[in-house]
């Protein structure tokens, strides 16, 4: 089973400037929820923003993840900074 | 994805100004988020086509190489792929879907 905090290191590890907050909401190991920043979003559309994701999570996106409901956001944009 | 796959979607897309694939069928999608994306459609009174990928594994798979795009559904507008469901959702709650299908 998969789980949520695998899905944040991954993405945090292969995204420059990464902050990501991944939840399980029905605590199942497959439907994730991702909230997801990162610096190389800058100039991109949505799908290319939704595709490094994607990619950045590669295989698992194809065999443990069922489902990533996914927002991403421009840094500047990112709505949980540290107060 | 063999010649005859691709051909598949990209005929489909082809012939369809808005084109969903989703899990199960408009009025009786399999999934959640087919559904979101069929209901976001329907409220902008939008005719579209629609292939149901559990129907057929080849497609299943195809689309997702197609598209570079890793999860159903997906909806295409003018031969171009828009997204998935949180895309749909965002772009709509922005105007920019009901732009995009209108133009």
């Amino acid at each position: 089973m998969f789980t949520a905090d695998r899905i944040r290191v991954l993405l945090e590890e292969k995204l420059p400037d990464c902050k990501a907050i991944v939840t399980d909401p029905s605590h199942d190991g497959r439907h994730f929820q991702a909230e997801v920043t990162s610096s190389a979003f800058a100039g991109r559309n949505r799908i290319e923003q939704h595709q490094l994701v994607y990619g950045a999570l590669g295989e698992h996106m194809r065999s443990d993840i069922h489902a990533l409901q996914l927002k991403t956001y421009l840094p500047d944009l990112w709505p949980h900074r540290a107060g | 994805m063999n010649d005859a796959t691709k051909k598949r979607i990209a005929d489909m897309v082809a012939n369809h100004k808005v084109f969903l694939f989703m899990k199960g069928t408009p009025d009786m999608p399999q999934c959640g988020f087919s559904m979101r994306a069929v209901s976001i459609l329907r409220a902008m009174n939008v005719d579209f086509g629609s292939f149901d990928v559990l129907s057929d594994d080849e497609i299943r798979q195809g689309v997702k190489d197609f598209s570079s795009w890793p999860t159903i559904p997906q909806l295409y507008v003018n031969k171009s792929f828009v997204g998935g469901s949180d895309i749909m959702m965002e772009m709509w709650e922005h105007g920019e879907l009901e732009k995009l299908v209108q133009s």
